[in-house]
């Protein structure tokens, strides 16, 4: 058990390692980064100036080493754009995200996991194959046509919700919605197919030859035994997607968080906030794996005990 | 290009017989998609020759009109103008175009790629399988979408770059693909055979193991391409991808959003397209995985 833990902890931090050294050195691949502050017609003093000023004077393997030195004092250098700290330009979009993120989450669980252990019951049945279907449609949809969809009709045309921004509940529907499509789509996929395995299972024969009620046979016998597959799932998968999802439909309904932030940065050639906002998102899901490996761990009794 | 894209050799040997097959086992879905892309694919190869326009002949005094059948429509502009009197069809269809051919480009690079990577790793073993294995870990922790916008801020939005980004997209998953399959396969009989028989890595690796890896490579392959139709869609939506005047469909869709109280058509016809494409390929791309893998059958 604790050796299953230390080998996810030291793999989570070669992964993490590996990615900041990766963002950094791609990062200066792109020329001298002072070209993209100053632009064009300023004198060569004030050029070396600022190079100064941004720490960009030192060799390749200095600002590497302070690069990796800001991780431990929280000094992430000044954003090019709006000359303030990275750190709190990030840190300000981060609460946003989130609450999309959860709204987004939440929505997806409480309709995929219902949907896909229907489809699994009745996978003979044409329930099972309507289910599936839409799940198929969710998936082949992207994101940003479904936002773009949802807009030209519950906006322009019945003028019933904003498009732009986070201001109140009504704000969250769409970017919601458009953030959970493919994710419902996965998610009923997987729990459809957990269930399978389960429902096959000698464990829900007895159950059902005890004479229980078929929804405790389903739900209890069934369901917690699938869950730690889904639960897997939900990290593997899904914090990808969603990652993904979210900076797509922050981008679009133009939400204030990190996903907006991530695709102006990159428009504007805004080196330093882009190369941290890739690191905070990557961080996250990284993170958000690595901690769903241990709680599969705890979830799992084989791995427990030791026995695996 | 229409058989690497649908991978029929590989599940077809003998072409006709083959096709017929195909056709039989196919259910009514099945067969529109196939036929649909087949469609697309014909549609895009000879966009030049269907296009009624220019796709970048601008028109100042037709802008904004809209498709057939709509007040103010213009003679010859089926689908309607853009803001810059641009023929939407034409532009839809020279979009499809660039979208499948930077879609085929992109997943053949992360085929070859990711194929040579997995195929190293499994047959060298030790070190170096750890080193690709751990920089595949790495690739799938990160959301593709936060390298491609970190490259393509890097290097500027050209279409070589975009082929380059692309071609970055699911490399990982084929080198796991042949990774596994390779490690099955080593421990064969039939390895074995032809190592005692006295031949060469490189002889073992791309006579008597990649053979093998065909059929799930190439239905990975069909998948990818949707995949990769989805992202360059994306980026391009976004702004970072092929940049105006050239069209991709998602380019079309992000400039027509502002559009989009006044002029809705600029936005549909291409975001339609998108989806014709993207149902069109993971449908084959579904059914190609469960006919490759007997585990799913009867599901």
């Amino acid at each position: 058990m604790l050796r299953h833990i230390a080998r996810t902890l030291v793999k989570m931090i070669v992964t993490l390692f590996v990615i900041v050294t990766l963002v950094f050195f791609t990062t200066r691949l792109s020329g001298d980064p002072i070209d993209y502050v100053v632009g064009q017609g300023i004198t060569q003093e004030d050029r070396e100036l600022l190079t100064r000023y941004y720490g960009l004077d030192a060799s390749v393997w200095v600002q590497y080493l302070r690069f990796l030195g800001s991780f431990v004092d929280g000094q992430f250098g000044l954003s090019f754009v709006e000359r303030r700290p990275v750190a709190d330009i990030v840190a300000e979009r981060i609460w946003p995200s989130l609450q999309l993120l959860l709204a987004g989450i939440s929505l997806t669980i409480v309709t995929a996991v219902p949907l896909g252990i229907l489809a699994a019951i009745h996978r003979n049945s044409w329930i099972g194959s309507a289910v599936m279907s839409i799940a198929f449609v969710g998936y082949a949809i992207p994101n940003f046509v479904l936002a773009v969809f949802m807009v030209l009709v519950f906006a322009f045309t019945l003028n019933w919700l904003p498009v732009v921004g986070n201001g109140t509940p009504w704000h969250f529907i769409m970017p919601t919605i458009a953030l959970s499509g493919a994710l419902i789509a996965a998610l009923t996929r997987f729990t459809r197919n957990a269930m399978l395995d389960v429902l096959s299972q000698d464990y829900m024969r007895t159950a059902r030859a005890k004479g229980l009620p078929e929804s405790v046979v389903i739900l209890k016998h069934g369901f917690s035994n699938a869950s730690i597959t889904i639960l897997s799932v939900l990290g593997l998968q899904i914090a990808g997607l969603a990652a993904a999802g979210n900076v797509v439909v922050e981008a679009i309904f133009a939400w204030p968080g990190i996903g907006d932030l991530l695709v102006n940065a990159a428009i504007l050639r805004d080196f330093p906030v882009l190369q941290f906002a890739v690191l905070v998102v990557a961080f996250a899901v990284i993170i958000v794996n690595g901690a769903i490996d241990i709680a599969y761990a705890f979830a799992d009794p084989r791995i427990r005990l030791g026995r695996a | 290009m229409a058989n690497a894209v649908f991978g029929i050799p590989a599940t077809l040997p003998g072409f006709p017989a083959g096709v017929r097959r195909l056709w039989r086992d196919a259910n009514g879905v099945q067969r529109t998609a196939l036929l649909v892309a087949v469609l697309l694919l014909i549609v895009a190869a000879f966009a030049p020759y269907i296009a009624p326009h220019e796709p970048t002949a601008q028109s100042l005094i037709a802008r904004l009109r809209p498709p057939i059948g709509f007040d103010r429509y213009k003679d010859g502009y089926l689908l309607g103008t853009d803001e810059l009197g641009r023929d939407v069809l034409s532009r839809s269809l020279y979009g499809l175009q660039l979208t499948l051919i930077l879609a085929a480009l992109g997943a053949t690079i992360g085929l070859l790629l990711g194929g040579a990577l997995g195929l190293f790793a499994g047959i060298a073993g030790g070190i170096v399988d750890d080193f690709i294995m751990g920089a595949v870990d790495a690739q799938i922790a990160i959301p593709f979408t936060l390298i491609a916008l970190l490259m393509l801020a890097i290097f500027g939005s050209s279409i070589e770059v975009m082929v380059l980004v692309l071609g970055l997209h699911g490399w990982e998953q084929y080198a796991r693909i042949v990774r596994g399959e390779v490690r099955r396969l080593m421990a064969m009989p039939f390895i074995e055979a032809a190592r005692a028989a006295g031949a060469s890595g490189g002889r073992i690796a791309f006579r008597h193991i990649l053979p093998n890896t065909v059929s799930p490579l190439v239905v990975q392959f069909t998948l990818s391409i949707s995949n990769i139709v989805l992202v360059e869609s994306t980026l391009s939506f976004l702004g970072m991808g092929v940049q105006p005047p050239t069209a991709t469909l998602g380019s079309m869709v992000g400039i027509g959003r502002d559009y989009m109280p006044t002029a809705p058509w600029i936005v549909v016809a291409p975001a339609l397209m998108i989806l014709l494409v993207t149902f069109a390929v993971q449908i084959l791309g579904d059914w190609l995985r469960d006919r490759a893998d007997v585990r799913l059958r009867g599901r």
